[in-house]
């Protein structure tokens, strides 16, 4: 019974005043929506680094050069990244070197037991490939061996990658990227069989590797892969050192013990301390994870800064509903001479300060959800349930939290004087 | 009914703190008003007229004396039980209607029922007949904007009757409405009182207690004099 009036009066109310309960709204329309948008730009943020990083290979370790000094953070991931810590240290006197002899090291299997396969990278800089009358320059031209491909979670689109025989001949056979297919051939060309040139060498194009998308700062696409002998005659002058070993884990879980187990072996072989070691082991998983705690914390940030504006929102409601209380001070008098108790005058007012906000994070609810479908800053938001209902929760309690202090005005006021208000 | 007086006050005082002083606005008023009597109060203004109103219709506690309304002490009362005996014996008329805006007349009908919690259906049909009681069964669906002042009075007199109250307290119920508008009200309060109403009117106008059946003056809130004009009418218990 007491509902329902409460109800009735609440709407009346909000319909009285049509444009003032909407911009009281929009104060909480728009904190549920930031919240609802918010968390899902956050959440997918993150979850196009974790795909990003999945792409690259979770069970992949890294072993970059270091100067034995700060080594900057260099290397781009686990791309075999040429640019990998040399030594910015220019008083630094020895270069440290990843050789195969190395790669000999490790491939011992008492020495790395939970490797599936060592890779030995190198980086061949700038590169000019040429089909034709097409030049480009691809931002990466690797050399390695045949297992780099399932180390570095690279598919094989069409034709094939190279095997260990291709290795063996050192044929000069060149796997491609999309991008590096794209700026040759054209897109959607078929490249397998044809010779392509690079730095003025045929190479003969064997397979095209399945895209894995930009990471927002290059294109992982823009690659081409060759045998790692090949590289070395063809492109890096028969120069013996890597640019970086890859290797692959025989599961996710043993990451950790590879990486202890390749540092150990090179900390032997290179005849080095912890102190003054001269290379870097960078492991896939332990990015994975830090990636994730950052994101959380980029999310947890970003609702909460939504959440503030949901509280100013309720502060809206609050404020709206001392000037309706004070508005209908005549009235309440009325209704209480006429016999309406303190509950009957409190449910009032909560009520329409709750329907008020809740109406808003109706409206917010849905601004949020068309709000997610459009990319923001290049991320595709990915709307989280739980987000959609805290807010909206959120919503309705800030008005109950923000009714109570009006509602409780309005209850408080003495008939007679309320009854003398003009 | 004359042994059992519908209202009681004894000794009844009310003081205001005006800034520095204390106005007393009700020095003292022993009164007893029984049922079906039409009564006139009469007084200039700052006679304690309005007080006493406020007293008699539980708006306001006296601080001395006792006030019975139906043989209940409304001294010891809480606000909500206040509120409760104000709904279920008294129907207020007020000088300026005072009908709750944008609400039809039908609704400001039933909403002395709405807060009695009676049903739905119930109070529908209760307040539909209130308003054919007053004449305005025709209007029932009107806004109090759409209203003219005599038929908003005459919704608020509905209102009022709808609880079937034990008293109707009017304060001024005339003072806003033109001479046309004035002697209908008056006939609806007369013939109200002929059907066995206790009725309660504050004025400061002669020919509006001309209405009444006995007439109490105050001054400087005392009675000053209390003269019965017309015999009362012997209710039927």
């Amino acid at each position: 019974m007491i509902a329902v009036e409460s109800l009735r009066i609440a709407v009346q109310g909000i319909l009285a005043n049509r444009l003032r309960s909407l911009l009281t709204m929009l104060g909480i329309m728009i904190g549920v929506a930031a919240v609802i948008i918010l968390v899902a730009v956050g959440k997918g943020s993150s979850t196009a680094v974790q795909q990003q990083l999945t792409s690259l290979g979770t069970n992949m370790l890294t072993v970059q050069r270091s100067g034995g000094g700060p080594g900057g953070f260099g290397g781009g991931g686990g791309f075999g990244g040429g640019r990998g810590g040399r030594s910015q240290n220019g008083t630094q006197s020895r270069q440290a070197q990843l050789t195969l002899a190395d790669i000999a090291a490790l491939r011992k299997p008492e020495n790395v037991p939970d490797a599936k396969s060592i890779n030995p990278v190198v980086q061949a800089q700038s590169v000019t490939a040429t089909y034709g009358t097409a030049t480009y320059s691809p931002s990466q031209v690797l050399g390695s061996s045949s297992t780099y491909f399932d180390a570095a979670n690279w598919k094989i689109l069409t034709g094939r990658a190279f095997t260990a025989e291709d290795a063996t001949f050192r044929s000069r056979v060149v796997v491609l990227g999309t991008t590096a297919v794209t700026n040759l051939f054209g897109e959607g060309a078929d490249p397998v069989g044809q010779t392509i040139q690079l730095s003025g060498h045929s190479f003969q194009v064997i397979g095209v590797l399945k895209s894995k998308g930009s990471n927002g700062f290059l294109d992982s696409d823009d690659i081409a892969i060759a045998p790692l002998e090949a590289v070395q005659d063809a492109l890096t002058g028969g120069v013996a050192s890597l640019s970086s070993i890859v290797v692959e884990a025989k599961s996710a879980g043993v990451t950790s013990a590879v990486e202890q187990e390749i540092t150990a072996t090179l900390l032997s072989t290179h005849k080095v301390t912890t102190t003054t070691q001269d290379f870097r082991v960078l492991n896939q998983a332990s990015f994975l994870q830090a990636s994730n705690a950052s994101n959380h914390t980029f999310t947890v940030l970003l609702g909460a800064v939504a959440a503030i504006s949901l509280l100013v929102g309720g502060i809206g409601v609050m404020n709206i509903m001392l000037v309706t209380v004070t508005e209908r001070t005549r009235e309440i008098g009325i209704r209480k001479a006429i016999g309406a108790r303190r509950v009957h005058i409190v449910s009032q007012f909560m009520v329409e300060a709750v329907l008020l906000s809740m109406l808003g994070g109706i409206i917010g609810v849905g601004a949020g959800l068309i709000g997610s479908r459009f990319k923001i800053v290049g991320v595709q938001p990915v709307v989280q349930s739980y987000s959609v209902i805290l807010a909206f929760c959120v919503a309705a309690a800030v008005g109950l939290v923000f009714g109570i202090y009006p509602a409780a005005r309005a209850a408080a006021l003495r008939p007679i004087e309320a009854l003398r208000y003009e | 009914m004359s042994e059992r007086p519908l209202i009681l006050l004894h000794q009844v005082s009310r003081s205001y703190q005006v800034g520095l002083h204390a106005v007393h606005a009700l020095r003292g008023i022993t009164l007893g008003i029984s049922s079906g009597d039409f009564v006139a109060i009469m007084g200039a203004s700052g006679s304690g007229k309005t007080t006493l109103m406020n007293i008699l219709g539980c708006l306001d506690l006296p601080d001395r004396g006792r006030y019975l309304l139906d043989e209940i002490d409304v001294r010891h009362l809480s606000e909500d039980e206040l509120a409760t005996v104000r709904n279920r014996k008294i129907g207020f008329v007020f000088q300026s209607f005072n009908l709750v805006p944008r609400t039809s007349a039908l609704h400001n009908v039933e909403l002395p029922l709405v807060y009695a919690g009676v049903r739905a259906k119930e109070r529908r049909e209760r307040a539909l007949a209130a308003l054919d009681r007053v004449g305005l069964a025709d209007r029932v669906h009107h806004l109090p904007s759409e209203l003219s002042g005599g038929q908003q009075q005459r919704v608020a007199i509905a209102r009022a009757l709808v609880t079937r109250p034990s008293l109707l307290l009017a304060d001024e119920p005339t003072g806003n409405l033109d001479s046309t508008s004035s002697q209908e009200i008056l006939e609806v309060f007369d013939s109200l009182n002929a059907e066995g109403r206790t009725i309660v009117i504050i004025t400061h106008e002669v020919e509006i207690a001309a209405h009444a059946r006995r007439v109490i003056r105050l001054r400087d809130g005392a009675i000053l004099d209390d003269v019965r004009t017309r015999p009362k009418l012997e209710v039927v218990a």
